[in-house]
């Protein structure tokens, strides 16, 4: 990993929602606030904007507001201040083609896996109960828990209880999937087969929102992102343009620095700065091939070379000087 | 074969607004009719009142088959038998008895209202409690309250689920009470007519109806008490914490009534209207009392299904 100069200061990547509302986003929120009555401010000011079929992102560290902000688009917290808007339909009308799963999973410990996703379904005023037995074998056949179906959600293992809760997000026809941490307490195996499940979802069209402080996680899945940061959104885009703000480097591990330092200011690369060992820039537009051959050229011993690209937390750490609070 | 059936889902919801296709539209023009399309997921077959009992019906299948629940409701069917074989051991053989007593060992149905009285003022009251300050307590508590909200169950819709369902279980109370009652009372204690407190006779028939009144009159007794439950179980994720302020609601209730000074304020209470059932048993029935205890369990449910709705309506829900 490379260190960034990028200093801290306006976000790049795509503009925030300018006023009018297209109908092609699935979620666009206009000054979102939440202060909670203790005074903390949880969201401050969000304007987000997430396009319709897209896999979305929604990056922060813990306590970040991601979960307010998912809260907030649930209803089931009401905004301090600020506008949103889901599938550009009323609350009542859209919840029903938004399948959640928020702060992990929840259920009755007394009842099946197929008697929780019944319970869940008949809370659904748009459910219609003659085709509920289907759809409940369907979702839970998706997530892989059919065996499991008559098992107590009490004796239910975490990564069983995170399968269930998807199911029961994808109980109806769901044009929007909103995701709080799915990954959280699934083993490698489970993650992958969340992240193969939601990339299934997306396949058919359904958008899907999926909120991470797992920077990793979200650049493997997601077509956009935006970060959070104590209550505001720092950067919002494609996963390319957030990426793209960051420019690649290159590094070069020689005994000859300060030879390698002017070859490579001779070629024109930007930002060149020797450090013990090896010298990095700016890789612009040029190939690193031809930079190696320049060095030897010159007679500069080369140990190794390599392109360092940036990763999202390069982004969040550019943007905010802060290292990515990765426990938790 | 899931995914593909998902899809075509997906494209029948995004059909454009106004836009009909051909096909549709020559099949509505030469008047035939509709070719045998399968009767899918058309979201008006769910009419809404059609997915109120869907839910109302989901939530009295917890309550009826939770095992909790059902202890409680074993627990108060038990509670007669105690006393009709207690009052049958040890009841004939001893002089000076009292004349509630008597009246039981004389006449079977008496048991009713003699159980009642037993229970109607801190067992019966307990029962309800648990119910009514669970209803929301307890979902928010395991969180279940958040995934019932996006469903979306809606606020009101499952404020008013939870408040019949929590009636629902006070009127089973009482007539589980009234049922284990009478049937103890008729296997140990003579049949016949009934002498009432003001020593009129009735038949036994009247008497059953009688029993029936107290049973209507009771169970709305239970009704009110399971509102103020449902309130205090809004201001709470612990529902523990609801049932015990329902619990000592009551209990400071008993004791102001028990305070002569106070007497101004006893009217109001709810507890003094519980014992009103006794006005079956006169001559005739005291129908005046029996309307002034419904009209305070109406402003009861009315004032707390207020309180209730106000709390529940606005709050953020963070569990």
């Amino acid at each position: 990993m490379t260190t960034v100069t990028q200093e801290a200061g306006a976000p790049f990547g795509a503009a925030p929602p300018s006023g009018g509302v297209s109908g092609d986003e699935a979620i666009v929120t206009q000054g979102l606030t939440k202060q909670f009555r203790g005074g903390q401010i949880a969201v401050d000011a969000l304007d987000l904007a997430v396009p319709r079929g897209s896999v979305f992102g929604f990056l922060g560290p813990n306590g970040s507001g991601k979960t307010t902000t998912i809260r907030m688009l649930l209803g089931l917290v009401s905004p301090t201040s600020g506008a949103y808007s889901v599938l550009g339909l009323p609350q009542a009308r859209a919840l029903p083609k938004v399948g959640a799963l928020v702060e992990g999973p929840a259920f009755y410990p007394y009842l099946s896996g197929e008697a929780n996703l019944m319970r869940f379904d008949a809370a659904d005023p748009t459910a219609p109960r003659a085709s509920a037995r289907r759809r409940i074998a369907e979702s839970l056949e998706r997530v892989g828990l059919s065996a499991a179906a008559g098992k107590r959600y009490r004796n239910y293992s975490l990564g069983m209880r995170q399968r269930l809760a998807i199911a029961a997000a994808l109980l109806g026809p769901r044009e929007l999937l909103i995701l709080d941490e799915p990954t959280n307490g699934l083993d490698p195996q489970g993650t992958r087969e969340v992240r193969a499940l939601v990339k299934e979802i997306a396949a058919d069209g359904t958008t899907v929102f999926v909120s991470s402080h797992l920077l990793a996680e979200v650049e493997q899945m997601c077509t956009h992102a935006a970060i959070m940061r104590t209550g505001k959104l720092v950067a919002q885009g494609t996963i390319a343009s957030l990426n793209g703000g960051l420019v690649a480097r290159v590094r070069v591990e020689t005994p000859d620095t300060a030879d390698a330092a002017r070859v490579l200011g001779t070629l024109g690369l930007a930002d060149v700065r020797p450090a013990g060992g090896e010298v990095t820039a700016e890789l612009g537009g040029h190939a690193p091939e031809t930079i190696n051959a320049a060095l030897v050229g010159e007679g500069v011993a080369v140990r190794g070379l390599a392109v360092v690209r940036p990763s999202l937390e390069d982004v969040f750490v550019g943007l905010t000087g802060e290292g990515f609070d990765v426990d938790g | 074969m899931s995914t593909a059936e998902s899809a075509t889902a997906t494209e029948q919801g995004r059909r454009t607004p106004g836009l009909v296709p051909v096909a549709e539209t020559m099949r509505t023009a030469q008047r035939h009719a509709p070719e045998s399309s399968p009767p899918a997921e058309r979201p008006a077959s769910t009419g809404p009142a059609r997915a109120f009992w869907r839910l109302l019906g989901s939530e009295l299948g917890l309550t009826f088959r939770r095992p909790r629940n059902l202890v409680m409701l074993g627990v108060l069917a038990a509670v007669p038998v105690i006393i009709g074989v207690a009052l049958r051991a040890f009841g004939s053989g001893e002089e000076g008895m009292g004349g509630i007593i008597q009246a039981v060992a004389g006449n079977s149905l008496m048991l009713t209202f003699v159980s009642f009285s037993f229970l109607v003022l801190l067992l019966m009251p307990v029962a309800v409690s648990v119910v009514g300050g669970d209803s929301i307590a307890g979902e928010a508590g395991a969180g279940t309250l958040r995934y019932l909200l996006a469903a979306p169950a809606g606020r009101t819709r499952l404020l008013v689920v939870k408040y019949l369902n929590a009636a629902v279980y006070g009127y089973a109370v009482t007539a589980v009470v009234a049922l284990s009652a009478l049937v103890t009372g008729l296997l140990l204690f003579p049949t016949g007519p009934v002498t009432l407190l003001s020593g009129t006779t009735i038949s036994m028939g009247e008497g059953l109806v009688r029993i029936a009144i107290s049973v209507g009159y009771i169970g709305t007794a239970m009704a009110a008490l399971a509102a103020v439950a449902l309130a205090l179980s809004t201001f709470t994720e612990v529902s523990i914490g609801a049932i015990a302020a329902t619990m000592v609601l009551l209990i400071v209730c008993q004791v102001l009534r028990a305070i002569p000074e106070l007497s101004s304020i006893t009217p109001y209470l709810l507890p003094t209207k519980f014992t009103n059932f006794d006005a079956v048993l006169r001559s005739p029935i005291d129908f005046r009392a029996l309307g002034d205890g419904l009209l305070a369990f109406g402003a009861y449910i009315g004032l707390f299904g207020s309180i209730a709705w106000a709390r529940f309506s606005g709050k953020d829900i963070t569990s």
